[in-house]
């Protein structure tokens, strides 16, 4: 690319086109280059550069460089620890439970059939309502004197005895936290799915219904294995979502009640920061995150592309 | 005939799944209406009931009319709308140059750009903060930068995929007959995008009404919070006052709601249109 001139043997049409797309390449490209630069870029090395220091909000120049210690600090502390097994916890339960629904209403909502546009949007609306407020509305669903779910499972389905104070236990508390993200979440995964279903040609379910393929053999062999883009997507997606889970668990723990045990990590970013105002340790928990985020993303494309080949 | 009987029961059986599966998903939502239009000494009755023996209107109107609930509605709308429009141009942008441009070292570039999507938007607080700081943007504008660039790596990610199944021969014509870049871009690539655009628009409108994390530390200045930190606060002080809490977040819904009604038509479509083809 450098400054060499292109081969003479190059058609004439492609050598102007290379020339000339340079100009409006950078056009289209700047003011979006200009914002990511500015607050994603920028901010992730600045923030690389925080999570080495004790750092001084006031007097930034006055930070005291301390090397790895925020990192060491985190990965030996149980509360961090402890945020760890919550998030991943949470993570792997939504992630599957939502790809296992989501693919089954995708599968449901599939074929032409009346009412399927009211369906659709009926199963879409948890997902346009706000995380701020459904969160809030499942905390007083689940309230522990008189919520609607202490009643319908003490008073109707008798399957347990008294009341139970959900927000009171470190692991109860997660219930709620799982069961509003999976009640959120299907909607979404099943739309995903819908759109993949609409690429595989409806000529190779024919086909395999002439063979006297069942609905599960038509499912398993042409259903699964063509949908694979789509749930590579999907898994990486809701992975990182679900890692980086925030505000269900800062408004229904408060931010780790009770004792700090019911932390995500991004909560505990957030305490620490905000709260503490210890902004290197802070941005060590988030770098921490991130390369984690990051690693698992790669090794999920990994598996799932070896599967598919 | 024995073939029609098994498709009405497979029929009969995914409708009576797809109810079933209905009451589920709705139950919570309907729990928070008439919660929302319950009085106040009903709202922690045993046994809860799921229609209201009494009904009265005023949660809505002590929930709009008290904490200046109208212009924090405003707010969200201006941020939101602001957010998407700019969201909508940039991110077109990018994906056009992506999908329709040459130009060095594109794939590295746009590689970087990916790594927004894997980026927690909770984890850049921090230094934005600092940025923000600096540029003086602890207001709207910086939440709308902000929500902006949260959005762009996905959003330019789903477009070159549209753009990319926009015809070639479109675009040469439109060059034969003297049309520039610009041109292409404008009157060719986007308007044969639009159920793409949908997806966009739905997606980024959404991130934006809802956003709390970032704007909970941006704004300081009371009279510039968006509803989803206003609702968060109102219920913090007014722990059981949930009928007026319920009010305020069912009215927060509604844009998102007409939003989502006006483009869903071309939603699915649209998804299938992006880079998620099989």
């Amino acid at each position: 690319m450098g400054g060499e001139e292109p081969p003479t043997s190059l058609p004439e049409t492609m050598h102007t086109r290379r020339r000339s797309d340079l100009l409006p390449a950078l056009i289209f490209l700047l003011p979006g280059l200009v914002l990511f630069a500015l607050f994603f870029l920028g901010p992730m090395l600045y923030s690389l550069r925080i999570s080495f220091f004790e750092w001084k909000i006031v007097h930034p120049d006055q930070s005291v460089f301390v090397g790895f210690q925020n990192y060491q600090r985190a990965l030996s502390d149980p509360i961090f620890r402890r945020a760890i097994l919550n998030t991943l916890a949470y993570t792997v339960i939504t992630v599957s439970v939502k790809l296992f629904l989501g693919l089954g209403v995708a599968l449901l909502l599939n074929d032409a059939f009346r009412g399927r546009t009211f369906f659709r949007v009926a199963y879409y609306l948890p997902v346009i309502t706000s995380w701020v407020i459904v969160s809030l509305l499942f905390e007083y669903m689940f309230n522990g004197q008189a919520g609607l779910i202490n009643y319908f499972l003490k008073d109707i389905l008798h399957v347990i005895p008294k009341s139970i104070l959900w927000f009171a236990d470190p692991i109860l508390t997660l219930v709620p936290i799982v069961l509003l993200d999976i009640w959120k979440g299907i909607g979404w995964a099943a739309i995903i799915f819908l759109a993949g279903l609409q690429t595989i040609p409806a000529e190779l379910y024919e086909a395999a219904r002439v063979d006297g393929a069942s609905s599960w053999a038509q499912v398993r062999y042409i259903t699964w294995p063509l949908l694979a883009p789509t749930t590579s997507f999907l898994v990486v997606v809701l992975v990182i979502g679900g890692l980086n889970a925030y505000v269900p668990f800062q408004l229904m723990t408060n931010g780790g009640d009770p004792m700090d045990l019911t932390h995500s990590v991004l909560t505990l970013m957030y305490e620490a920061t905000f709260g503490k105002i210890d902004f290197g340790y802070g941005a060590a928990i988030s770098y921490l995150l991130t390369i984690f985020v990051f690693i698992v993303s790669i090794v999920e494309l990994r598996l799932m592309r070896q599967q598919a080949g | 005939m024995g073939q029609k009987t098994q498709r009405n029961l497979t029929s009969l059986l995914r409708i009576s799944v797809l109810i079933l599966g209905l009451g589920v998903v709705l139950l919570p939502i309907w729990y928070m209406i008439i919660t929302s239009f319950k009085p106040q000494t009903m709202i922690f009755e045993l046994p809860p009931h799921l229609w209201p023996q009494t009904w009265t209107l005023k949660n809505y109107s002590a929930a709009l009319g008290k904490d200046h609930f109208g212009l924090y509605f405003m707010n969200s709308a201006k941020v939101a709308l602001l957010s998407t429009l700019l969201t909508v141009f940039i991110s077109s942008m990018l994906a056009f140059a992506f999908a329709r441009l040459d130009f060095p070292f594109k794939e590295p570039i746009f590689y970087i750009f990916l790594l927004g999507m894997m980026v927690p938007p909770v984890m850049l607080i921090i230094p934005q903060f600092l940025v923000a700081k600096w540029l003086s943007l602890f207001n709207h504008m910086g939440l709308i930068l902000v929500y902006t660039t949260m959005n762009i790596s996905m959003q330019t990610f789903l477009l070159r995929g549209v753009f990319e199944n926009v015809p070639i021969d479109l675009e040469e014509a439109a060059r034969i007959d003297g049309g520039g870049t610009w041109t292409i871009f404008w009157k060719i690539i986007l308007p044969l995008s639009l159920p793409g655009l949908s997806v966009v628009i739905i997606n980024t409108f959404l991130y934006s009404w809802e956003e709390f994390a970032w704007a909970n530390v941006a704004i300081k200045n009371a009279s510039q919070r968006t509803l989803p930190i206003a609702i968060a606060l109102f219920q913090s002080e007014h722990l059981t006052e949930w009928g007026q809490v319920f009010a305020a977040s069912l009215v927060a819904l509604v844009p998102v709601l007409i939003i989502f009604i006006i483009f869903q038509r071309h939603f699915v479509q649209g998804i299938s249109t992006t880079g998620l083809k099989g």
